[in-house]
């Protein structure tokens, strides 16, 4: 087989799988989360009990790990997009999708504070 | 073509051999539709899928982490978010476009995206239809559950 022309088991195949994951992981969040907003319009107490557990330490865990699907698959998305519509997104892909880790990567530490913070008072202690 | 020896009438001495009355035979282009085509075409339905999964995606960037910024991050991050601070961004109307957009799209992308799964990993035709069915379900009880709380928010309803 040629230089360059296996797809299977690299980069372009672990993008891929990482992007399904990360997008039905997202969707069934998402289902979730209109139900939890929902509750506005049942009652300001039960909306804002429920809402509490989103601020328990185990659940912002939960959310930091939700951060993380939603930037891979944002940032891998506008890959597949300059893939799909620039002229020499294939040939770049792979440099795309290292890109696509790093920032992730950087992203990824910015958020630790501001997710995990609250949480790591709670446990911890201020 | 520019090899083809052509008379001053444009006709060639090939085609010179057909006139009106013994009409060259018609050749089929390969992908014409014929009447023995099948009849129930999809038409353009999975570009223009293929188009909107893009097209949705690039705003979902932006609105999906304008989202995060606000009730993860800014302001002491998901610890300030409860009724009060929904009522508040509730009350503008570009933060109810912007949810609302945001619900629709957002809603529509993963609904094609897991189209697209279950149409890869359900192999048989009834398992492909039951989960499409509920899916396809479900996508439009959340869609209009959530646009119906957004336009009939009622911030004093207690």
């Amino acid at each position: 087989m040629p230089a360059g022309t296996l797809y299977r088991g690299r980069e372009g195949m672990w993008s891929w799988v990482a992007h399904r994951v990360t997008g039905v992981l997202i969707f069934f969040f998402l289902f979730v989360h209109v139900l939890d907003t929902a509750l506005v319009r049942v009652s300001p107490e039960d909306y804002d009990k429920v809402v509490a557990t989103y601020k328990t330490p185990i659940v912002a865990c939960l959310e930091y790990g939700l951060v993380a699907a939603i930037l891979f698959h944002a940032l891998n998305g506008l890959r597949v997009i300059a893939v799909d519509f620039w002229a020499k997104g294939a040939r770049y892909q792979k440099q795309m999708l290292w890109t696509v880790v790093v920032v992730w990567f950087v992203l990824m530490l910015g958020a630790i504070y501001p997710v995990l913070g609250h949480a790591a008072r709670v446990v911890f202690g201020s | 073509m520019s090899t083809t020896e052509t008379s001053a009438s444009g006709v060639g001495p090939v085609e010179a051999a057909y006139t009106v009355d013994n009409p060259a035979p018609v050749i089929q282009a390969p992908r014409q539709r014929t009447k023995k085509t099948p009849k129930s075409t999809r038409g353009n339905f999975e570009m223009y899928g293929w188009l909107f999964m893009r097209l949705s995606g690039v705003v979902l960037v932006v609105l999906v982490i304008g989202h995060l910024l606000i009730q993860l991050v800014l302001d002491g991050g998901v610890s300030k978010v409860g009724f009060a601070f929904v009522a508040g961004r509730w009350a503008s109307p570009w933060w109810q476009v912007w949810d609302l957009l945001m619900l629709w799209l957002a809603m529509l992308h993963g609904c094609n995206g897991l189209r697209t799964v279950i149409n890869d990993y359900a192999e048989r035709a009834g398992t492909r239809l039951w989960l499409k069915a509920l899916l396809y379900t479900a996508t439009v009880w959340t869609i209009l559950l959530g646009t119906l709380v957004i336009f009939t928010f009622d911030p004093n309803i207690r």
